[in-house]
This record gives structure tokens, C-alpha cells and sequence, in this order.
């Protein structure tokens, strides 16, 4: 059988589910980060896999392009914050943190 | 044959990656099971054709986030002490919800009619996407390429700002 857009967009679904049970159960805030970055690598696979079977030409290679960005970013921030929080409070455990007071 | 036992390998070793980050125990194994999905990720893009995206895969993800992610882990050494048998949401309930929402993607995946077509986006093998790629971005997509400059900036200083340790006279 040859290898088509349904098998990459198989793996982009599993991916995708595991960064949602991730998230979802994960009370360690860098954990919660890496479950995004499931998410968006599935996004990723998902473009690509059209950019190559669909009829769009590069535009899914570009907009991948700026996931990728758009993820380095947010990791940046987001492990910034989770720094901040751990000096604020000594703990990145997302259900202690409930503190609004500066 | 080769082709097919090699895409189900890369997509195994991909898709391991990512339950192991989903129910590893401990968050430094799951930072490394995240590194076996990006690398397997890469190895799908290079099936797909997408050469320069494959190494923007590796240099940026692999070699910057993950790298940034093991740094923070490292950083908030009490890591170990939120432990796993407290969870935001249990997992049974977790479950559910991803098998619920796997069912209905599974579903609109195979019932939807994709426009497929046959030809390949790199035609001229050895010239790859590089060129396309960077025609692209100083053309069509030359607003967003700028946009996205001003949102690194951005992210550039929100980090440094975050990160400093604050001094009040």
C-alpha cells in the first residue's frame, strides 16, 4: 500500500491527542509547556503532509514556518514566566499557584 | 517496500515520542520522549518533501526549545516533587475526552473528500524548497515575514523583562 495523505495525517492526529492528554493531566507547568509543543508539531505534520498532497503549492511549508517561530517564541516566554513563578512561589505546580497578590 | 517499512518506522518512533511525553512518569523522560518526537517529526518532513523545513526542524526545535526546556527542568530542581498521582484532571476523565474528540477527528479525516494531487511540490530534485521558500517570504508573504520579526522582538525583551531579578530602590 502506498504511503498517502491519510497515513501523515494519522500520525498528526496521535500526536495531537497525546499533546491534548498531556495537557490536560500534568500539573507540572514545563509539562504543560511540552503538551503545546505536541500540539503545535502536530499542526506542523498536518501542513506539510497537505503543502506535499494538496494543491496549494509551498503555502503549508510557510505557514509551518511560522509555527515553528510562533512556538520558539512561546517558549521562551512561557519557561520565562515558569522561571518567575518558581522564584515567586518555589513550586511550578500549576494548581498551587492561584495567587493574584504581587 | 523499503520506503513504506521506513515511513512506518519514522512514524512508530514519532508517534512513541509523543504517549511517552503523554504518560512518562518523570519530566525529564518526558522531555526526552519530546526530542524522539521532533527528531521523528523532521524525518516525516524530509519524507514530505519539505528539505528546508526538516532543518529548521532540528536547529530550532531541537537544538533551541528542547535545549531551553531541559534548562528550565534543570532550573526548578523541585521537579520531581509534583507528583504524578495528583493530576489538574484525572486521567480517566482525560481519557475520555481525547477518545472522544480522537473518534470525531478520525472521523472527519476519512469521510472528508481531500483535493489530492498528484505532483510534488520540490519538482527538481537537488534544488529543493530553500529557493521557493525564501522567494515566498520576500514576496507574497513579506508583510508576515516583517510581522514575525516584530513578535520575536517582542518575545526578546517579554523574556529578559520576566527573567531579571528585580531591584526596587
Amino acid at each position: 500500500m502506498e504511503i498517502g495523505l491519510n497515513h501523515y495525517l494519522v500520525v498528526g492526529l496521535l500526536v495531537f491527542l497525546a499533546g491534548v492528554f498531556t495537557v490536560l493531566t500534568r500539573r507540572n507547568a514545563i509539562g504543560v509547556l511540552m503538551g503545546v509543543e505536541l500540539v503545535l508539531n502536530s499542526a506542523n505534520i498536518n501542513y506539510i503532509a497537505f503543502s506535499r498532497f494538496g494543491t496549494g503549492g509551498l503555502e503549508g511549508q510557510i505557514f509551518s514556518i511560522f509555527v515553528i517561530m510562533l512556538a520558539a517564541a512561546e517558549a521562551a516566554i512561557g519557561l520565562a514566566i515558569v522561571l518567575g513563578i518558581y522564584r515567586k512561589f518555589q513550586t511550578i505546580d500549576v494548581e498551587e499557584v492561584d495567587s493574584l497578590r504581587g | 517496500m523499503i520506503y513504506a517499512a521506513l515511513f512506518y518506522a519514522i512514524a512508530l518512533f514519532t508517534v512513541a515520542g509523543a504517549f511517552g511525553v503523554a504518560f512518562s512518569e518523570n519530566v525529564v523522560y518526558s522531555a526526552f520522549s519530546l526530542m524522539a518526537t521532533l527528531l521523528g517529526a523532521a524525518g516525516l518532513y524530509v519524507f514530505l518533501g519539505a528539505d528546508f523545513l526538516a532543518a529548521v526542524q532540528l536547529l530550532v526545535y531541537v537544538g533551541g526549545i528542547l535545549v531551553l526546556t531541559l534548562f528550565a527542568i534543570m532550573l526548578t530542581h523541585q521537579i520531581s516533587d509534583v507528583e504524578v498521582s495528583n493530576r489538574a484532571v484525572g486521567r480517566w476523565p482525560a481519557l475520555g475526552l481525547v477518545g472522544f474528540v480522537g473518534i470525531a477527528m478520525a472521523t472527519a479525516l476519512v469521510r472528508a473528500p481531500w483535493k489530492v494531487s498528484g505532483e510534488v511540490v520540490a519538482k527538481a530534485a537537488g534544488e529543493g524548497t530553500t529557493y521557493g521558500i525564501g522567494d515566498a517570504f520576500l514576496g507574497p508573504f513579506l508583510l508576515p515575514f516583517e510581522l514575525a520579526s516584530i513578535v520575536l522582538l517582542t518575545a526578546l525583551v517579554g523574556a529578559i523583562v520576566l527573567s531579571r531579578k528585580e531591584i526596587r530602590d
